[in-house]
């Protein structure tokens, strides 16, 4: 056995508080130094120096895992003087052969250490939850808590203040320290007093009444109440003031709720009231215009909101897509280029565009901005789905013998569901209508050469004959001649 | 003197200009607090420190113009009844929204989980403002307390009302937000409107970027559930009743139908504004069952919840049990069922949507279709299928331990990546979870094997908890 010198043990001063930065100038130094965690004590400035303390040099950063630091970033708040010894034992470990010991949960130090930063990010969420802020006296709004934390955890609490009450300005003041935003910058200062904070605030009343009614006597149970708001924050908390109060009273209360009968409506059954409940559906297209103008364009930017035109009780309904830019500011569907396209192919087929119904699937102009051109943009399928409901309502209240879907968003609109065009075109039923599947007139207008332009313009018009045939022998004989196939 | 720290030269935390780097967002620097003290009583009449004078701290924000007044008796009456007649609805929770941070003129955020401000002495979260516009309703639904043909005192709420509630609450940071429902009067659509409106002049006039839940109607015309998804972070319905049945008896007004026309709508379209990054109800719709209001078996209203998270993806099912009410109807029971059938059901819940378990497992452990109300379901799971047990902590894969008694999902992670690196005695799971009591006679680890513990016949009666009060919100 060999007898060895005794060690010295060299202490390492730190500041009291959440010291991050003196224990990691601390550690660097300790690592660099290779002083192993039994040489080492660490202690808060305010107390006596026994051993001579260290003076700690600037030494070389030292490179641990990510989890390792945030768990120190947390750590080092909590209350405990032995959380920075702790924390130096898990380092060295974790910087002589147990790189991967977080994860090693079951390990006594890793647990203790991590119970601690439990305790620490629970106090952070505890002091989101329960600062109350009153009202300063004095013509400009200003607000300030007093708050009593169980950690060092002032100045990781406050920047949760910034983010939710950034137009406010408020100071939070507590025993170990205070700190102020002022709409414009945070600042931290020496500790406050309860004193400091006003005494009341002109909504406590009504918060405290609003507690005391959302509480339910049939469901009393003030442990699981304890357990998420101990008793050491109630004095900073106005409500629970209330609690004793409700408490004694609960059992008497619900009882009187038991043994009372169940006692005859003293008002009258409304019935006209009720009947009239069921009579909110808009009864003409006006009415739901108008809901429709009031919703506003779900993607802003929209000069008016576009209706349908044409003979409340139209045979044919044409269904596009959405207004352009020419219809947005117009506020009538199909006058830009693509509708005067339609118009003209629509009187060599022989159906009188003032006889039709026309609408859009969308009631708005979505653009975007290129220069001073506005460029159409595709709806998406939630836009479409979007004005939905009232496309439906508009159909409903047209009562069309047939509806002509020009293009795919109308399609998607009129069914629900995406299908491509050119496997679709032609005869389709859109519910309980009769229907018509056809291309946008826009995208003749986008065919590149002349050529296929022409071939698909035929097309289209073959396709509004048809469409022309199918209306006309519905009104004759009251069923969709085979014919018109 | 509040703000006395500002004039102390002394004992500052941090010395005079150092920049200091906060964890957050905030970069914050310590300006000269020895110079002036002007603020606090004496704000009115002298200059604000700082290093800038900031223009808009002598501009009033919008919600300083219209809502600065104090709160008058007349609408603490109204609060109590209003706030009254909510607390039947379970759902508190202020989670799931995207995170926000509120702009340099406009109030709130929001943070994933939810904060909850205060509890009540029945263990519940106080987290919005739940209240209704009104109590005030043209339906008759039994269970409920504020059913036309009820006697209940009754109170309206106007749209500025219920938002000056809201902005001042949360700026006294008592709330996260707005749980807004309401009685229907003239009619779903007309209600709807209003409860839009609410939300509307939040987001819009005041800037508000907190956590608004906003119940909807489901009898309101489709293009309104369109609307309040704009501006809600959650949309939920109540199904209230898990069967038609039920649903006919005691809530004639009601059609079942419509309630899941309306879900479906909004999972829908909750679905494609998340694919095409837009604001529809970004944290999802949830709903709430009543249990013991009529004879629906607990395995009944789980297989109902199953539908319900695979149909429309629900974030949540809340159960409530069904508990006295003021000037109750005469058709319903006249017990409340016990509280702990409540608890079962949302742990059996949590074993559906986190643990592996399907509907058929949790009901063919349970009596008559009722759960065990003295053992939780998981255990009761084991009792019944001990052929299964004891499974190894250092060997089983994850998906078995999920079913040990006593493990929770985060104990098994830590298990799983734990055991890479050592093996786990009894001792270690006991650093892991609480509930090892539970657990050790169905698991094996390298210090422990239960033997035959695991075949007798009082393990059950052993394992039963003791009859405290429980924690229904955990």
């Amino acid at each position: 056995m060999t007898i060895e010198a005794p060690m010295t043990l060299h202490r390492i001063i730190l500041k009291t508080g959440a010291d991050l930065h003196g224990f990691r100038k601390a550690v660097r130094w300790l690592i660099a130094e290779e002083l192993a965690p039994q040489h080492v004590v660490f202690a808060i400035d305010d107390a006596p120096g026994l051993f001579g303390d260290e003076t700690v040099m600037d030494a070389p950063p030292v490179s641990i895992p990510k989890g390792v630091s945030r768990l120190i970033e947390q750590v080092v708040c909590h209350g405990d003087p032995e959380r920075y010894a702790l924390l130096y034992g898990l380092v060295w470990r974790v910087l002589n052969g147990e790189r991967d010991l977080l994860e090693v949960a079951s390990d006594p130090l890793v647990h203790r250490i991590d119970l601690m930063a439990r305790s620490v990010r629970r106090d952070l969420h505890k002091m989101h939850a329960f600062v109350r802020f009153r009202r300063m006296q004095g013509e400009l709004e200003r607000f300030a808590a007093w708050f009593e934390p169980e950690h060092f955890i002032l100045e990781a609490a406050a920047p949760f203040f910034v983010d939710r009450f950034r137009s406010m300005d408020w100071t939070i003041l507590t025993p170990i320290g205070s700190t102020r935003w002022d709409r414009h910058e945070l600042t931290f200062g020496p500790p406050g007093r309860r004193e400091d904070a006003p005494d009341e605030d002109s909504f406590e009343e009504g918060w405290r009444g609003y507690y005391e009614s959302v509480f339910n006597p049939a469901r009393v149970n003030p442990t699981a109440m304890r357990a998420e708001m101990p008793k050491k924050y109630w004095r900073n908390m106005p409500e629970t003031a209330a609690i004793p109060g409700l408490i004694q009273t609960a059992a008497q209360r619900v009882e009187r709720m038991i043994e009372q009968e169940a006692t005859m409506p003293t008002k009258r059954t409304p019935e006209r009231a009720i009947q009239a409940m069921w009579d909110q559906e808009p009864k003409t297209l006006e009415e739901l215009n108008a809901i429709i103008a009031k919703a506003g364009p779900l993607v802003p930017g929209a000069t008016q909101a576009v209706f349908g035109e044409g003979p409340h009780h139209a045979e044919i309904v044409f269904v596009g897509e959405q207004p352009g830019d020419q219809e947005d500011l117009q506020g009538r569907p199909f006058v830009g280029p693509a509708g005067k396209l339609l118009t003209k192919a629509m009187r060599e087929a022989g159906i009188e565009r003032e006889q039709a119904y026309l609408t859009n699937a969308v009631k708005h102009f979505k653009f975007d901005q290129r220069g001073h051109r506005r460029i159409h943009a595709k709806p998406t399928a939630g836009e479409v789905k979007h004005y939905r409901p009232w496309l439906m309502k508009e159909l409903e209240l047209v009562r069309p013998k047939l509806i002509v879907a020009l293009g795919a968003t109308a399609v998607l609109a009129l069914s629900g569901k995406a299908t491509p065009i050119t496997r679709s075109r032609g005869r389709a039923k859109f519910g309980a209508y009769e229907g018509y599947i056809t291309v946008h007139p826009s995208y003749l207008l986008r065919l590149p050469d002349e050529a296929t332009k022409q071939e698909a313009y035929e097309a289209f018009l073959n396709d509004l004959r048809r469409i022309h045939d199918l209306a006309q022998a519905d009104l004759n004989t009251g069923e969709l001649p085979l014919a018109a196939e | 003197m509040i703000g006395e720290w500002l004039s102390m030269g002394k004992g500052l935390l941090l010395k005079k200009g150092e920049p200091h780097r906060l964890s957050g967002s905030v970069e914050a620097k310590v300006h000269d607090l020895t110079e002036t003290c002007s603020y606090g009583r004496h704000a009115t009449s002298r200059p604000l420190p700082g290093p800038s004078p900031a223009p808009y701290l002598h501009a009033r924000t919008k919600h300083e113009q219209s809502c600065g007044r104090p709160m008058d008796e007349k609408l603490s009456k109204k609060l109590r009844i209003l706030a009254d007649a909510a607390k039947y609805d379970a759902s508190c929770s202020s989670s799931g929204a995207p995170k926000r941070k509120s702009d340099p003129d406009g109030l709130g955020s929001t943070v994933g989980t939810g904060i909850c401000h205060a509890y009540t002495p029945d263990g519940r979260c106080v987290s919005l403002l739940k209240i209704l516009l009104t109590n005030y309703c043209l339906f008759d639904c039994a269970y409920c307390v504020n059913r036309r043909s009820s006697n209940v005192k009754r109170a309206k709420f106007s749209v500025d009302e219920v938002v000056t509630l809201t902005v001042e609450f949360y700026k006294r940071n008592y709330i996260e937000g707005l749980f807004l429902s309401s009685g229907i009067i003239r009619s779903p659509d007309y209600t709807m409107e209003q409860m839009i409106l609410v939300a509307k002049k939040l987001r819009r006039d005041h800037g508000f970027r907190g956590y608004i839940h906003l119940k909807t109607i489901p009898e309101a015309s489709p293009w309104l559930i369109e609307e309040a998804g704009l501006w809600a972070d959650r949309l939920s319905i109540n199904l209230e009743l898990p069967t038609e049945k039920s649903l006919e008896q005691l809530a004639p007004e009601k059609d079942g139908a419509s309630i899941e026309t309306a879900m479906a709508q909004m999972s829908e379209r909750i679905e494609e504004a998340r694919e095409e990054r837009r604001h529809f109800s970004p944290a999802g719709q949830t709903t709430q069952m009543i249990v013991g209001a009529d004879e629906t078996t607990d395995a009944d209203v789980l297989r109902k919840s199953a539908t319900l998270y695979g149909h429309y993806a629900m974030k949540r099912v809340y159960y409530s049990a069904f508990s006295p009410i003021p000037d109750s109807s005469a058709i319903l029971p006249l017990k409340s069922p016990p509280l702990m059938r409540e608890n079962r059901l949302y742990q059996a819940d949590w074993l559906l949507r986190y643990y592996g378990f399907d509907v058929d497992e949790i009901a063919s452990s349970a009596e008559k279709g009722m759960l065990d109300l003295d053992v939780d379901p998981k255990l009761a799971w084991a009792l019944k299928n001990r052929h299964r047990f004891p499974v190894d902590v250092n060997l089983a894969d994850r998906e078995m331990l999920l079913r040990v008694p006593g493990l929770g999902a985060r104990a098994v992670d830590k298990i799983v990546v734990a055991r890479k690196h050592t093996t786990l005695r009894l001792e270690d799971v006991a650093r892991l979870t609480s509930g090892l009591k539970r657990a050790k006679p169905f698991l094996i680890t390298a210090d422990h094997h239960p033997k035959a513990r695991l075949d007798k016949l009082d393990l059950r009666e052993r394992l039963i908890e003791k009859p405290e009060q429980l924690s229904l919100f955990v």
